[in-house]
């Protein structure tokens, strides 16, 4: 009812061109904006996990500024993750069944435990290795609320001895080690959900995993740019520029790669031209057109890539303050463009009828729980979480010393 | 003689009789499992599902596209109001080439105003510009690798043993997956109880020995039904496969539908 009158003023009757099958000329895709947030936001954690890894694992000293910030919003974004999803179902109570009595034929059926297994076995272990230390010192020098939920943290291991910290060090660097692959599983997998069905063309294909696993790296990354930044504007401090040229170089590489594959994707439909090509074409360059070909491929990768691109040809060349705004703006750009690519392949792959034969159209509605108002408080509340988080473990002022 | 008993062949035996007594009891769960997946979709009680293989094929050249079948299966199934079916009819026209063109058939027109419940209008090309015309029933393909049920994530979508592909109402998530992954369009996420729906062939009616309700107000038997496990050779079904050459929809996909059709054209997908 709610629904009904708020969208009155700007309702829209579905259209359809064409013929599509009677059962899909429902008035919104059945997987809406919800489902775009679900990979985009999971997208986000493992590439900023894959960002921390880069200085736990391969040691880049340069990238140490982020690191800790990289854990956290993996952190934030993963507690956020499956929200979408669940507010989605049909019926979320019964959303436990996907682990008592899971199928395990389904791609889907595993959701639940390689979430378990990020949260738990990966992210929580390897933040709480990382800052034990600190969660013992904090909690000696902090009093109130902050000092016992630092207390609390240190989950009564208050050894600070050489052999103990050490111990830490080397098991948060295993971890790491093990949390590599498993990013590449939390996110490869969200790509063979779509990958996996052969009935959608736009979907069914072995590179999606791939694609899904590089966009999620490119993602990430420029999630820990814009995020570093952020918080440097806010804390009116400058940006550490080593960091943020190390981070824009490997945002590059993995941005080329991401392309690269991306490209190889539609290099193989435009050849191959299978029976599905003349929709998938349509569906391209004029369903898709804004947010395929100017949100994506322009804004989202072209332009990114001559930015950060200029930036690794002339770095020494280009003042600092214009490096400042143009990783700021690479970065910005890389995360509106991974939004339109979920965008595209979530709503994209059902813009079309599976009769090959039409079109159907989506227009969001504001209120309810497939519309606008709730996809913004979904993707907003991680960066809320991450608020709070970096508060609490990041703060300028280590807890307890004296400003 | 002295028997020996190795400790390792001590294990396996207390294994295999622990094996042994844990079988009967995981077997009967399993089997009320079943029973009760198959009651949720109205089977009827004592109905052995092993007994059965049914089977439905269309003989496109009889459907005259009334509806009727489509209207039967609604009210029969309650299926919700609105753009929801369990099972649907298609027009397909494919036009004459233009004069002078070099293709040997022009465009191909398709339609299902209300899923054909209603019947068809006139179509909106003259008479004189049409090569063929023709309806085409659709429903659950019954596909013997379903990917529907490949992909539900609780396994509320099940192949029963029977043929048909069902779904446990009180067990499916709505989560659309299987509706996703359906290359048919033949499910659909009900408005009313949030969960996938689809042709069940009437099992509250095949289990009681009935025929589903679309076979049964079908005025030309373009729809026929059968059971593959019970029919001698002169059943209608036994004949339908006797008498035409049959197709399958979307092969190339390796769902192996068993619903075969006889008498339609390259353009049906």
């Amino acid at each position: 009812m709610t629904n009904a009158i708020t969208n009155l003023v700007v309702e829209a009757m579905p259209r359809f061109e064409g013929y599509v099958y009677p059962n899909e000329a429902t008035h919104q895709p059945l997987w809406s904006v919800l489902i775009v947030l679900y990979p985009y936001i999971t997208g986000l954690v493992a590439g900023a996990f894959i960002m921390a890894s880069l200085v736990r694992v391969f040691k880049v000293k340069a990238l140490e500024p982020v690191y800790r910030l990289s854990l956290l919003t993996a952190f934030a974004f993963l507690l956020g993750a499956p929200l979408p999803l669940l507010c989605h179902l049909g019926h979320p109570e019964r959303c436990y069944e996907v682990m008592m009595t899971p199928h395990l034929t389904s791609p889907m059926a595993v959701f639940g435990f390689i979430y378990a297994w990020y949260l738990m076995a990966v992210l929580l272990l390897e933040l709480w290795f990382d800052y034990r230390q600190d969660f013992v010192q904090w909690s000696r020098n902090t009093s109130g609320f902050r000092g016992i939920l630092y207390r609390a943290f240190t989950l009564g291991v208050m050894d600070e001895s050489k052999e103990a910290v050490g111990l830490d060090m080397k098991l948060g660097w295993i971890i790491s080690i093990v949390g590599i692959p498993s990013a590449f599983l939390l996110h490869g997998y969200v790509g063979f959900i779509f990958g996996s069905i052969k009935a959608n063309p736009w979907w069914g294909n072995p590179l999606m995993p791939i694609i899904f696993i590089l966009s999620a790296i490119v993602s990430g990354i420029a999630l820990c740019v814009f995020n570093y930044m952020v918080l440097m504007w806010v804390r009116r401090r400058s940006p550490d520029m080593r960091c943020l040229d190390a981070m824009g170089m490997f945002l590059f590489y993995a941005l080329v790669m991401d392309a690269a594959i991306e490209g190889l994707d539609w290099v193989h439909r435009i050849y191959s031209a299978d029976e599905a090509f003349q929709i998938l074409r349509e569906l391209a360059t004029q369903k898709l057109f804004y947010t395929l070909n100017l949100g994506q491929v322009l804004l989202g990768t072209a332009v990114p890539l001559l930015l950060l691109g200029t930036l690794q040809v002339l770095r020494r060349r280009i003042p600092e303050a214009a490096r400042k705004r143009m990783y700021f703006a690479g970065s910005a750009l890389i995360l509106l463009g991974v939004l339109a690519m979920r965008w595209n392949v979530v709503i994209g792959g059902q813009l079309f009828s599976k009769s090959l034969r039409g079109f159907m159209s989506y227009k969001m509605d504001f209120a309810g729980m497939e519309g606008w108002f709730m996809g913004a408080v979904l993707l907003a509340l991680p960066f809320i979480l991450l608020t709070v988080l970096v508060k609490l473990f990041l703060a300028e002022r280590p807890p307890g010393r004296a400003p | 003689m002295k028997s020996h008993v190795s400790r390792r062949g001590m294990m396996g035996r207390i294994g295999a009789v622990l094996a042994g007594l844990l079988a009967g009891p995981v077997a009967r769960t399993v089997r009320a499992a079943v029973s009760k997946g198959l009651a949720s979709a109205g089977a009827a009680p004592g109905y052995e599902p092993a007994k059965h293989k049914w089977v439905m094929a269309i003989d496109a050249n009889r459907c005259i596209g009334c509806g009727l079948c489509a209207q039967a299966c609604k009210s029969e199934n309650h299926v919700p109001a609105g753009p929801y079916y369990r099972t649907w009819i298609e027009r397909y026209i494919i036009l004459k080439p233009e004069a002078g063109a070099d293709r040997a058939r022009g465009e191909t027109l398709v339609d299902s105003p209300e899923g054909g419940m209603r019947g068809f209008g006139q179509p909106s090309v003259a008479a004189e510009r049409i090569q063929h015309s023709f309806f085409v029933p659709k429903l659950c393909n019954l596909c013997a690798h379903s990917p529907c049920t490949q992909a539900c994530p609780v396994g509320a979508t099940f192949d029963s043993p029977d043929g048909a592909v069902l779904i446990d109402p009180k067990y499916c998530i709505g989560c659309g997956f299987c509706i996703q992954a359906c290359p048919y369009g033949c499910r659909f996420l009900s408005p009313v109880t949030h969960t996938a729906e689809k042709c069940t062939l009437c099992y509250h009616r095949i289990t009681r020995g009935l025929k589903p309700a679309c076979v049964e107000v079908c005025p030309t038997q373009a729809r026929v039904f059968g059971d593959l496990k019970n029919s001698a050779p002169e059943d209608p079904i036994r004949q339908f496969y006797q008498n035409n050459l049959v197709q399958a929809l979307k092969p190339q996909l390796g769902t192996d539908p068993r619903l075969f059709y006889a008498g339609i054209d390259k353009e049906v997908r």
